[in-house]
């Protein structure tokens, strides 16, 4: 019993570090820029479809392939808030359209990749991938593993540019005070089509750890909304250390309830867990009162 | 004036529909009206918040399925009580639920309260499928009546069924939309905070919103397991029915209740036909860059956009 519960505490630790690097992107976009952008699990899938292809075609590693495509993702990132800024933030629309736009995009990008790779299930090969390392009677699938890692690692590099180069702190900046970043001479609308950007490009990154992590198919995408909204808001709104902190918690909540109450339950974890922070903590664990 | 062409249509639309029962007989029309018309009553209520009140609903799928899956509890428990059962408890649910979320979250921002509505129709979702009794994740089958009095088939029943509760949807979403309420709800879409400075009770305004959309929602899914007769699931709380739902008003327009009823009939055509000569899937792709299309290119939608054509050459003249 003990050694089961250690192990799903273990388990749901190296799901959680995987879950960060999904939310992370939604953290600087959601947290700092505002911007509701639930289509962001969608833009994690078209990263899994990236690595599943050039894993397929020229054996590639799927996260070298994801730090390939990260140019891609950035551009693609930035386009979006482009014409998101064009239509719906400049006519002040952004809360009721450019929520239905997200959800149109999202919605499209999966009807694509259905239309194109139909509904059955990718994964991909990988050396590490079914490899696990034993210490006593602790299990750590290399295929948790190495998620969990580059997940800190990414996690740890978008914390210390946020927070070190000039841009990142533009990047916070701009979510403080927008008018103020105006008179200091730098353009909002570049800064946040900046961190927009970054923020598309660690959805490539997540896409590989997820294709990694389970099989995947078009739709697996929705799932992941419920759990990184939940992870961002309770990690206080653009923390990214919060949102980390955050990440391991629905990662551990959802490995004990699949392991000691049965695996269908786990989706409402997330979900729950978040309806209780809106309506107890609406702040988050780890943000500011009031 | 306008307040009689406007009970006057509605009467000639009851008495068309009942009309065509009798005349028509080829029972594809039926269905396809009829999935029209559920189109209609999910824009329409979705309508009343997202578009009335300037709340975004992401869990339409959700309360729809509510709906669909009282009906289903109700047969199994009442061992197959008349449809019209179900048409009245289900938006009792469903409004109750609503009402419930509302509470939990209206108070927030309204990113919040779309989140939300997600959150909700997941875990209804999961509930749904770990509960064995009305099928579980395997589905329900669903046996319709053979006979049914007054009509030629259960089809023509159910099309009945639901041209009323449409145009008694329309009925509610007018009433909303021009009486005291509807201009408390306008004046919450256009600046909360003024609106609460003013006087006006925005929590109770917005939480009669809610449940208004909610109990509406589960009307259109009452009859849906005896339209479908199979029901499970994944199909239920389907995304598409979500995306249906925002589509319809902002194809239509979200400022008065004839945008949804205008996007019901243009999307509900486009769909039937894509379906039946194309390919489904590919429904379901028109229906994302429609929906995308409008918002970025027409945000007021089909009935803005005569409006403001309208208001231009009167101008002119």
């Amino acid at each position: 019993m003990f050694e089961l519960f250690v192990n799903a505490v273990v388990a749901g630790v190296l799901l959680g570090g995987f879950y960060a690097a999904v939310a992370l992107g939604l953290s600087i976009v959601f947290g700092r820029l505002d911007i509701v952008n639930i289509a962001h699990p969608a833009f994690v899938i078209i990263g899994s479809y990236v690595a599943f292809i050039m894993n397929e075609r020229y054996m590639l590693d799927p996260i070298l392939s994801s730090l390939i495509f990260l140019p891609v993702f950035f551009l693609l990132g930035v386009g979006m808030y482009r014409l998101y800024y064009v239509c719906f933030e400049r006519t002040g629309q952004e809360s009721l359209s450019g929520l239905a736009y997200f959800f149109g995009i999202m919605f499209i990008i999966e009807v694509l990749l259905i239309l194109y790779y139909g509904v059955d299930y990718r994964n991909v090969q990988a050396p590490y991938i079914g490899e696990t390392l034993f210490l006593g009677f602790l299990g750590l699938p290399y295929r948790m593993l190495v998620p969990f890692i580059t997940a800190a690692i990414l996690t740890g590099l978008v914390y210390l540019y946020l927070s070190k180069t000039f841009l990142g702190r533009a990047i916070l900046a701009v979510s403080q005070d927008r008018l103020a970043l105006q008179l200091m001479g730098a353009n909002p609308v570049r800064v946040k089509q900046w961190a927009f950007g970054i923020g598309i490009a660690t959805a490539a990154v997540a896409g590989a750890l997820l294709i990694i992590i389970q099989p995947i198919e078009p739709s697996v995408g929705r799932l992941y909304i419920g759990r990184v909204f939940a992870i961002v808001i309770l990690g206080g709104m653009g923390s990214i250390s919060g949102t980390f902190f955050a990440a391991l918690i629905i990662g551990i909540a959802e490995s004990l309830v699949a392991t000691f109450i049965g695996p269908s339950w786990a989706p409402a974890v997330a979900f729950g867990l978040l309806l209780v922070t809106l309506a107890v903590r609406p702040q988050g664990l780890f943000g500011r009162a009031g | 004036m306008k307040l009689n062409r406007f009970w006057v249509g509605i009467v000639v639309v009851l008495l068309a529909g009942l009309a065509f029962t009798k005349i028509a007989d080829n029972e594809f029309y039926f269905y396809a009206i009829y999935a029209v018309l559920q189109l209609m009553v999910m824009g329409i209520a979705w309508n009343i918040l997202g578009g009335f009140t300037g709340y975004v609903n992401f869990g339409a799928g959700g309360f729809f399925a509510a709906g669909a899956y009282t009906t289903v509890f109700l047969h199994k428990a009442l061992d197959g009580p008349p449809l019209l059962v179900a048409v009245v408890v289900a938006p009792i649910v469903c409004g109750l639920i609503g009402l419930g979320i509302g509470y939990l979250t209206l108070r927030l921002k309204g990113v919040y309260f779309a989140i939300a509505t997600l959150a909700v129709a997941i875990i209804l979702e999961t509930l749904v499928i770990n509960w064995e009794y009305v099928g579980g994740a395997g589905g329900y089958y669903f046996l319709i009546p053979e006979k049914i009095p007054f009509f030629d088939s259960y089809i023509e029943w159910l099309f009945t069924v639901i041209l009323v509760i449409t145009l008694f949807a329309i009925v509610v979403s007018r009433y909303l939309n021009s009486s005291r309420i509807g201009q408390g709800l306008a004046a919450i879409r256009d600046d909360e905070l003024a609106a609460e400075c003013m006087g006006v009770p925005t929590l109770k305004l917005k939480l009669i919103s809610t449940t208004v959309m909610g109990a509406l929602m589960g009307m259109a899914g009452a009859p849906f397991p005896y339209f479908i007769t199979f029901v499970e699931p994944v199909s239920t709380f389907s995304l598409l029915i979500a995306v249906n739902a925002i589509a319809v008003p902002m194809i239509g327009g979200t400022m008065t209740w004839l945008g949804p009823v205008v996007g019901a009939i243009v999307l509900g055509s486009i769909q039937e036909i894509v379906t039946v000569s194309i390919s489904s899937e590919l429904n379901m792709l028109i229906v994302g860059v429609v929906l995308v299309g409008f918002i970025t290119l027409a945000p007021q939608g089909i009935t803005g956009v005569y409006r403001d054509f309208r208001d231009k050459r009167r101008r002119r003249k």
